[in-house]
């Protein structure tokens, strides 16, 4: 566990709220950054890369800010980074959110939408629960099937199940977190999953 | 489990049929951070102030709230245009809740739920009862009545870009006697996306009967206030009935923050 009070890099590309990230960050004990530089992206130990919205717009954002090649070079360094909610999806290979979109793919699975036809109510919004099978640093200390706060309306679904680091039952089984070596990724949103969420959080910045 | 904190002139009052006149809490902090400690899901804050004025103290008041929020909040009153929305999500607010410019400004909320998304917008939709029983559905804190019909009222939110409803009936507003169950039937069935029942819980068992007629999820206002550990009271209680209920808290394993049975 790091010491004292730890930069955490959020990626400020004009999407979402990034407020309540930061918030968050700062109620753990550590130093929410803002990076809307990406030239200052090379120097974060930890990044999270946040967003809300559709992922097209999302990533045309990341591209013209210039965030995608410093996102590669951090990932290549074994930089933890992690993906939240649509930042998640935006780790992936590619998403068909309206179309196909290729996204940054750093974790080999695709975006996809959750079938209408099982009569759940889209988007997904609320607290539902996370499994997992494989244990990981990043769930040190937390329940199995503890809940957390969800809204989506499309989802991961990995090539290897190794990049299954957590899974959630919403009309089917989906990823709802994802791991390979240091890209991580929650489809929902620690930062408002209260003290589960937290943990996470803290386990992130532990790692 | 919704709390919602009705915020006059930058305090937390009770709403009995959209009156306001006890003050709760002087400082809403305080009320947040009793739900904190309560396991509730979400929290909606809304300004129901009369004076526009009130909108610059309202992003305040979020900015400080926000800071103690570690669920969903949702916020309204006063969404009149695109720089103020910014400012409520700037300040902390995951979700807008808007309500008079559905009618007033329809193109506004299209244009604020394809900026953030869907998932940001929140229709409020205000259900009130003539003294003939008769349904309207009004906006402007209930003063100007829209339409007849809140199944086409919470279709034509959806069409504009709602995410989601916040369903509540000024008639059963602190009437402590359940919520509007007919109206919140109709549009429950009405639309696809999730929707809030709001508005006259009483008792746990008011919150039981809003899921079974078809709400995502249950919110209260009054109840909350009066009671200690509300929100995990009715959790209880709701779990018992068979519901499936966020079991909080057992990562951080603090005092006042313990389980509850699930």
């Amino acid at each position: 566990m790091a010491t004292g009070r730890t930069p955490i890099a959020i990626i400020d590309y004009g999407v979402g709220n990034l407020r309540s990230l930061a918030n968050a960050i700062e109620e753990i004990g550590h130093e929410p950054e803002l990076i809307d530089d990406p030239e200052v992206l090379l120097k974060a130990d930890r990044i999270i890369l946040p967003g809300v919205g559709a992922i097209e717009p999302a990533m045309r954002t990341l591209r013209t800010n210039g965030f995608v090649e410093p996102i590669f070079e951090c990932a290549k360094r074994g930089t933890p980074i992690l993906g939240v909610c649509l930042g998640m999806q935006l780790l992936c290979t590619s998403s068909y959110e309206n179309g196909t979109h290729e996204a940054l793919d750093l974790i080999d699975a695709e975006i996809l939408p959750f079938d209408p036809d099982v009569g759940l109510k889209i988007p997904h919004i609320g607290w539902n629960s996370i499994s997992w099978d494989q244990t990981h640093p990043l769930l040190d200390g937390i329940a199995p099937s503890s809940d957390v706060y969800f809204v989506h309306s499309f989802h991961a679904s990995c090539q290897h199940d190794s990049n299954v680091l957590a899974w959630t039952e919403y009309g089917e089984k989906f990823a709802s977190m994802l791991v390979k070596d240091n890209i991580l990724g929650a489809q929902f949103h620690p930062e408002k999953s209260q003290y589960v969420g937290l943990k996470i959080l803290q386990n992130f910045v532990g790692l | 489990m919704i709390a919602v904190l009705i915020l006059r002139n930058g305090q937390v009052v009770q709403s009995i049929r959209f009156k306001h006149t006890n003050v709760i809490h002087a400082d809403p902090i305080h009320a947040m951070e009793a739900f904190n400690k309560w396991a509730v899901d979400e929290i909606v804050l809304l300004n129901v102030s009369l004076e526009p004025s009130s909108a610059e103290k309202f992003v305040e008041i979020i900015h400080r709230i926000s800071r103690e929020c570690f669920v969903p909040l949702s916020v309204g009153g006063w969404i009149t245009s695109e720089d103020y929305a910014q400012q409520l999500l700037r300040s902390g607010a995951d979700k807008l809740v808007v309500n008079s410019i559905v009618s007033e400004a329809p193109e506004l909320v299209t244009r604020l739920s394809e900026s953030y998304g869907r998932q940001c917008i929140v229709a409020s939709i205000d259900v009130c009862r003539s003294e003939g029983n008769d349904t309207a559905v009004a906006v402007d804190r209930g003063r100007r009545i829209v339409t007849s019909s809140p199944g086409d009222w919470a279709k034509r939110c959806v069409e504009l870009g709602a995410g989601e409803i916040f369903f509540n009936s000024i008639s059963h507003d602190g009437a402590r006697r359940g919520y509007d169950l007919e109206n919140l039937k109709a549009v429950c069935s009405a639309v696809g996306v999730p929707v809030i029942a709001f508005g006259g819980v009483m008792t746990w068992e008011h919150m039981a009967e809003g899921l079974r007629a078809g709400a995502d999820a249950v919110a209260a206002a009054n109840i909350f206030h009066y009671t200690e550990q509300a929100t995990r009271k009715a959790k209880s209680y709701l779990a018992d009935e068979g519901f499936r209920m966020r079991v909080e808290g057992r990562a951080f394993a603090q005092a006042g923050n313990d389980a509850i049975d699930g």
